[in-house]
C-alpha cells in the first residue's frame, strides 16, 4: 500500500470547494466520497474531519445547506456552493496555482541558473 | 480586531454550541449509516461493515471534542458548568447553606452599612468642585493659650492679596434670624459670609446670581441668597423671586440669587448644613466694628481655595512667612508673646473632625464580625469536607485534575459568598429607611448617607474578595485526599483530616480571639458611656425646659428697640413675670445660648483682659462668656461656693459685675482670691453701639464647675455676665416645675408674643432630652459596637460547638472503647470539655493581647475607664470562657452518652 499523504492545512475546504463547484449540490458522504476517488485513495485523512469542515465553511457562508433526499431516499443535508464560495475558490485556486507554479519552477531549475 | 470578532463568535457559541453540535452529530452518524449501506453492498458480513465504516470515519469523540474547543471558550462553560454543579451541592445541603448565607449576610450586611456611613463622610465630605484645594485658616495665639481666635479684616485682607489662595472668605458661623411679615415670626438659619464665599466654594446658583466676589460694601450688602429649601417651602418655587425684598431682622434684603437643589453649606452638623439664608457683608462697617488689627472676628470661620497645584504644607510655607512679615511690619499689634500663627487644615478634616476616630472604630469593629463570620463560614466548609472526602476521592479516581477540582470547589464557595453578600446588601436595602432613622442627626452629612451601587459594589467585592481568601484554603485541603485509603476506610481517617482539624482548631481560636477583643471594645465603651450618663453634671436638670426666642438685631442699631441692655431687660423682666403664671411652673431664668447647659453648638468665646495683666485684645486668652438673669444659679442648682450672685438690681448703670466658676478662679487667678478682681470682655467695646470707653467687669462670686460645655469635661473655665448688664439676641428662657412639653411651647409663645408679637419661639427641649441628646453620637457607638460583640460572641459559640461536635463524632469510636474497657462517664464528659476549655484559654490568651492594643487605640474614646481596665478584661474573659463551656457541653454530653456497643457493631 502507497504511504499516504497528510493533508496540508486549507487544502481539505479547497476540495470541499472544487468538488461542490463540479459537481453541484452533494451531501456529507457524497462529498467524502468524491474527495477519495479524485484524490485516488492517497489522502490519509478521516472522513469525519469533513463535518466540522463543512460547519466551518458554512458559517464562513462559503457553502449553504438544504435538506434533500439522497439516491436510496433518505433525508440528508445538501451542500451547495454559494455566490462567495465560488468567489473564494476562484481566488484560492489562483494562490494556489501561482504558489504551486513558483515551487515548480524551483525544482525545474538546474545548478548553472543559480550562477 | 479579529480575535476580538473571533471571542464574539464563540461567546454566541456558548449559547447555540448545543445546536451545532446536535447538528454535527447527526450528520455524522448519517455518513456512518451510509457508509455501512455501502460496504453491506460491496459484500461484507454486517458487524464487519460497521467496523470498518467506523475506522475510515475516525473517532467521533474527539472530532466532537476539538471541533466544540476550536468554536468555544471552555472557561466560560467551565464556570456555567462549576455553577450549576455548585448550585446543585448548595442545594442538596439546604440545612447548611442556608446557615452560611445568613451568616455571611450578617457580616457583610454590618460593614456594608458602616461603609455606607463613612462613605458619605469621610470619603466624600465635601460637595465642592477640586474639594482638595478648599482649607480652613485658623488663627491661634498658643502664647496665651487661646485657639481659634478669629481674623481681623485687615488681616483677611492679606491673605486675599497673598498670592496663596484664589479666594478667601470670612463667614459667620450659623446663626438665627427673623423674617418677619409671614403669618408667624419665622426663625431662620442664616449665614453672614463675605461676598467671595461662593467663590471659594465654586457653586453658582440656579436662578439669578450669588454675591459678586469684587463687591467691597463694608458692612452688610443688603443683598440674600436664599437656600432651594426655603424657595420651595415659603415661596412655592416663585420663578420671580429675584428682585423682591425679604425682611430679616427689620432690615430690608434683595434676593439676589437662589442656590441649586443639591447645595449644602459647609460645616459638620445638619444645623450648620441646613443654612437657609446668606448674607453678603464685608465685615467691617455698620453694625460691625471698624476694620483694626487687634479686632478679632471670633467665633468666625474663615475657608479659602488653594491656587490650583499649591499643596497645603507649600501654601502653609508661604503663609508662614507672610505672617513673620507682618508680625515685622506691625509689632504693636502683634506682642512677641502671643505667638500668633495661622494654620491651614484642609477643609474635609473639620467637617469631619472628631467623628473619624469614631467611624475608624466602628469600620473596625464591623471588619472584626465579618473576619469572624467568614472564619466561621470556613470552619463549616472544613466540616463538609470531611464528608465529602469520599465524593472528591471518587473524581479523582475517575481523572478528574486537582487543579480543576480546587477551581470547581472554590466556584462553590464562592457562589456562597456572593449569595450572602447579595443577601446582606438586600436586607439592608430593604430596611434602609428604618436604619437611617438608628443614625443620630448630629453625625456629618447625616442626610447624604444612602445605599446605592456603590455600595452594592462594595458588598459584592467584600464578598468576592473574603470568597477567595477564605475560600481557597478549604478547597486545596478538599482535594488533597488520600484516594487509596478514602475509598477503602469509606471516608473515614483520610490524610488530610489531621491538617484539615489543625486549621479548624485555628479558625476556632482566631474567632475566640476576635470576639474578646469585640467584647472588651464594647465593654470599655459601655463603662465610658454609663459613666458619662451617671457622672454628676453639677447642674440639675430634672423638670426644667428650654425654650428659646430670638430679637431682631437690625443693621441700624438705632432703629433696634432692644438696642440698650436697659431697653432689653424690660422685655426680659416681662417675659419672667409673664411664664411664672404659667401653669406647674415655679421658677423661670433668661439666658443666652450660650447659656444652655450642652445645647449651644458655638460657644461665644471672648478675649479676657486682667487688669493689670493684658491690655489689648490681641494678646488675651479668650473665654466662653454666657449672660444669665439672676435666677439662672438656684434654677439650676449649681452652688455659690464664695462671694455673691447677680441680682435684680444690676442694671445698665450700676457697675458691671460677673460670676466666674471655680475652673477660671483656678486658671486665671492662680493661689489668689478672685474675688474683687476686675477684668474687660472684648465685646464691651461692641462696634458703635457700645459706649465710647471700655468699662471694668468685677467679678462678685465663684460658683462650682458644672459640666455645661461638656459631659466629658468637667473644668471649662467660663464667666457669666448678668442679663441685665448685657444685651443677647439668642434667649433662651428656662423654666422648672411640673410642666407639660407639649402644651409649654404654645404657652410660652402666647406670653412672648403678648410682648412682641414679631419674637418667634421654638426649639422648646426638657433639659434631659438635650442632655441625651448630646451622648447621642456616643450611645450610637456604643449600640452598635455592643451589638456587633454580641454577635460576634454568638457565631464564636457556634464555631466552638461545631468544633466540639465534629470532634466528638470523630471520635465515636474511641470513645466508645475507653467505655467498654471501663472508662468513666464523668471522665468522658471532662475530656470533652477539657477540649473546649483549651481552645478558648488560647483564644483568650491571643485576644488580651489585642485587646490591649486595641483599647489603648481607643482610648479618646472613654471616659472614666482606663484602657487597661481589669474588671473589664477578667469579666469579657470569664464570660468567654462560660460561653465555651456551654458551648461544649452539649457535645459532651453526647459522647458521655455514646452506647459502646451500638457504636463499636456498626463500625
Amino acid at each position: 500500500m502507497a504511504e499516504k499523504s497528510d493533508v496540508p492545512q486549507g487544502t481539505l475546504a479547497l476540495m470541499v470547494l472544487k468538488t461542490l463547484d463540479l459537481l453541484g449540490p452533494l451531501h456529507g458522504f457524497g462529498i467524502a466520497r468524491r474527495i477519495e476517488q479524485i484524490s485516488g485513495d492517497a489522502l490519509a485523512v478521516n472522513q469525519g474531519t469533513l463535518y466540522p469542515l463543512l460547519l466551518k465553511l458554512e458559517h464562513e457562508g462559503a457553502i449553504a445547506s438544504d435538506w434533500g433526499t439522497s439516491e436510496n431516499n433518505r433525508r440528508a443535508r445538501f451542500y451547495r456552493l454559494t455566490r462567495a464560495g465560488r468567489k473564494q475558490l476562484q481566488t484560492e485556486t489562483g494562490d494556489w496555482e501561482r504558489t504551486a507554479a513558483i515551487v515548480a519552477r524551483f525544482f525545474a531549475a538546474r545548478t548553472e541558473d543559480w550562477s | 480586531m479579529r480575535s476580538l470578532r473571533r471571542f464574539a463568535a464563540r461567546l454566541a457559541n456558548l449559547v447555540t454550541g448545543r445546536r451545532h453540535d446536535q447538528r454535527l452529530l447527526e450528520e455524522m452518524e448519517q455518513h456512518l449509516a451510509l457508509q455501512t449501506a455501502e460496504n453491506l453492498r460491496a459484500g461484507m458480513p454486517s458487524s464487519e461493515a460497521h467496523r470498518q465504516a467506523a475506522l475510515k470515519f475516525g473517532a467521533i469523540g474527539a472530532i466532537r471534542e476539538r471541533h466544540r474547543e476550536e468554536q468555544s471558550l471552555p472557561f466560560f462553560e467551565n464556570l456555567l458548568f462549576d455553577l450549576r454543579y455548585a448550585a446543585r451541592m448548595l442545594l442538596r445541603t439546604p440545612g447548611f447553606s442556608l446557615t452560611a448565607i445568613v451568616i455571611l449576610a450578617l457580616g457583610v450586611g454590618a460593614t456594608t452599612a458602616i461603609y455606607t456611613v463613612i462613605d458619605a463622610t469621610l470619603l466624600h465630605p465635601l460637595p465642592y468642585p477640586n474639594p482638595s484645594e478648599l482649607v480652613r485658616v485658623e488663627d491661634n495665639l498658643p502664647g496665651v493659650g487661646a485657639q481659634h481666635v478669629g481674623i481681623s479684616v485687615p488681616e483677611w485682607r492679606d491673605l486675599a492679596s497673598s498670592g496663596i489662595f484664589q479666594s478667601v472668605a470670612i463667614a459667620g458661623q450659623g446663626a438665627n434670624v427673623n423674617l418677619t411679615g409671614a403669618s408667624q415670626p419665622l426663625r431662620l438659619s442664616f449665614k453672614q459670609v463675605t461676598p467671595s464665599y461662593f467663590a471659594v466654594l465654586g457653586v453658582g446658583a440656579q436662578l439669578g446670581r450669588t454675591f459678586n466676589p469684587r463687591d467691597n460694601t463694608p458692612g452688610y450688602n443688603l443683598e440674600v441668597v436664599v437656600s432651594d429649601g426655603l424657595w420651595r417651602r415659603e415661596f412655592g418655587a416663585d420663578p420671580h423671586i429675584i428682585g423682591k425684598a425679604l425682611l430679616l431682622d427689620n432690615d430690608q434684603y434683595q434676593v439676589v440669587g437662589v442656590m441649586p437643589r443639591g447645595f449644602r453649606d459647609q460645616g459638620s452638623t445638619s444645623d450648620e448644613q441646613n443654612v437657609d439664608l446668606w448674607l453678603g457683608a464685608g465685615f467691617a462697617g455698620v453694625p460691625f466694628a471698624p476694620p483694626s488689627r487687634s479686632y478679632r472676628h471670633q467665633s468666625r470661620i474663615v475657608i479659602g481655595r488653594l491656587n490650583p497645584g499649591l499643596s497645603v504644607p507649600a501654601a502653609q510655607a508661604r503663609l508662614n512667612a507672610l505672617v513673620e512679615s507682618l508680625k515685622k511690619q506691625y509689632p504693636a499689634d502683634y506682642p512677641v508673646q502671643t505667638a500668633w500663627a495661622v494654620r491651614l487644615i484642609p477643609l474635609s478634616e473639620t467637617v469631619v473632625g472628631g467623628i473619624r476616630q469614631l467611624l475608624f472604630l466602628l469600620f473596625g469593629a464591623v471588619a472584626l464580625v465579618l473576619l469572624i463570620s467568614c472564619v466561621n463560614v470556613a470552619n463549616l466548609l472544613l466540616a463538609k469536607a470531611s464528608v465529602r472526602a469520599r465524593e472528591i476521592a471518587v473524581r479523582q479516581a475517575l481523572g478528574a485534575q486537582r487543579r480543576r477540582l480546587i477551581r470547581q470547589l472554590l466556584t462553590e464557595v464562592l457562589l456562597l459568598f456572593l449569595l450572602g453578600g447579595i443577601a446582606g446588601f438586600a436586607v439592608l436595602f430593604s430596611t434602609q429607611h428604618y436604619l437611617v432613622r438608628l443614625i443620630p442627626p448630629s453625625l456629618p452629612h447625616e442626610n447624604d448617607i444612602a445605599i446605592g451601587w456603590g455600595v452594592l459594589a462594595f458588598a459584592l467585592a467584600v464578598s468576592g474578595a473574603a470568597g477567595v481568601i477564605f475560600g481557597l484554603a478549604p478547597a486545596w485541603l478538599m482535594s488533597r485526599v488520600d484516594l487509596i485509603g478514602t475509598l477503602r476506610q469509606e471516608g473515614r481517617g483520610s490524610s488530610g483530616s489531621r491538617e484539615r482539624s489543625h486549621l479548624r482548631h485555628l479558625l476556632v481560636v482566631s474567632e475566640l480571639a476576635l470576639s474578646l477583643v469585640l467584647m472588651v471594645a464594647a465593654c470599655l465603651l459601655l463603662r465610658s458611656f454609663w459613666h458619662l450618663f451617671q457622672v454628676q453634671p453639677g447642674f440639675n436638670p430634672e423638670r426644667v425646659m428650654a425654650v428659646q426666642t430670638w430679637l431682631p438685631g437690625p443693621n441700624d442699631p438705632t432703629t433696634d428697640p432692644y438696642q440698650t441692655p436697659a431697653q432689653e431687660s424690660v422685655l426680659l423682666r416681662e417675659i419672667l413675670r409673664r411664664c411664672r403664671t404659667l401653669p406647674g411652673v415655679e421658677d423661670v431664668a433668661i439666658g443666652d445660648e450660650a447659656a444652655l447647659p450642652l445645647g449651644h453648638s458655638s460657644p461665644a468665646r471672648l478675649p479676657l483682659l486682667r487688669e493689670g495683666i493684658e491690655t489689648m485684645d490681641n494678646q488675651a486668652p479668650v473665654i466662653d462668656s454666657p449672660t444669665v438673669s439672676p435666677e439662672y444659679f438656684p434654677l439650676l442648682g449649681m452652688p455659690l461656693l464664695r462671694g455673691s450672685l447677680f441680682t435684680d438690681r444690676d442694671r445698665d448703670d450700676t457697675p458691671q459685675v460677673a460670676v466666674i466658676n471655680q475652673a477660671a478662679a483656678r486658671t486665671y487667678w492662680p493661689n489668689q482670691d478672685p474675688l474683687g478682681k476686675r477684668v474687660r470682655l472684648r465685646l464691651d467695646t461692641r462696634g458703635l453701639a457700645g459706649p465710647a470707653t471700655p468699662v471694668w467687669t468685677t467679678i462678685i462670686g465663684v460658683i462650682a464647675d458644672a459640666r455645661t460645655e461638656s459631659l466629658a469635661d468637667a473644668a471649662i473655665p467660663l464667666i457669666y455676665r448678668s442679663s441685665y448688664q448685657h444685651a443677647a439676641k439668642d434667649l433662651a428662657i428656662f423654666l422648672r416645675g411640673h410642666l407639660d412639653p407639649s402644651a409649654l411651647p404654645a404657652q410660652v409663645r402666647q406670653q412672648v408674643q403678648a410682648i412682641d408679637p414679631t419674637l418667634p419661639v421654638f426649639h422648646a427641649q426638657t433639659l434631659r432630652e438635650i442632655l441625651s441628646d448630646s451622648l447621642s453620637v456616643r450611645r450610637f457607638s456604643m449600640e452598635l459596637v455592643a451589638f456587633f460583640a454580641a454577635t460576634a460572641l454568638l457565631l464564636a459559640g457556634l464555631g466552638i460547638y461545631g468544633t466540639i461536635s465534629y470532634i466528638v463524632s470523630e471520635q465515636r469510636r474511641d470513645i466508645a472503647i475507653r467505655l467498654a474497657l471501663g472508662a468513666q462517664r464523668g471522665k468522658i464528659l471532662n475530656m470533652v470539655l477539657r477540649r473546649g476549655l483549651v481552645l478558648a484559654a488560647a483564644g483568650a490568651g491571643i485576644g488580651l493581647v489585642g485587646a490591649l492594643l486595641v483599647a489603648r487605640l481607643m482610648a479618646g474614646l472613654l471616659f472614666g475607664v482606663s484602657p487597661a481596665d481589669l474588671p473589664t478584661f477578667a469579666a469579657v474573659t470569664l464570660v468567654l470562657t462560660a460561653v465555651t463551656l456551654a458551648a461544649s457541653y452539649i457535645p459532651a454530653l453526647r459522647a458521655m452518652r455514646v452506647d459502646p456497643i451500638t457504636t463499636l457493631h456498626s463500625q
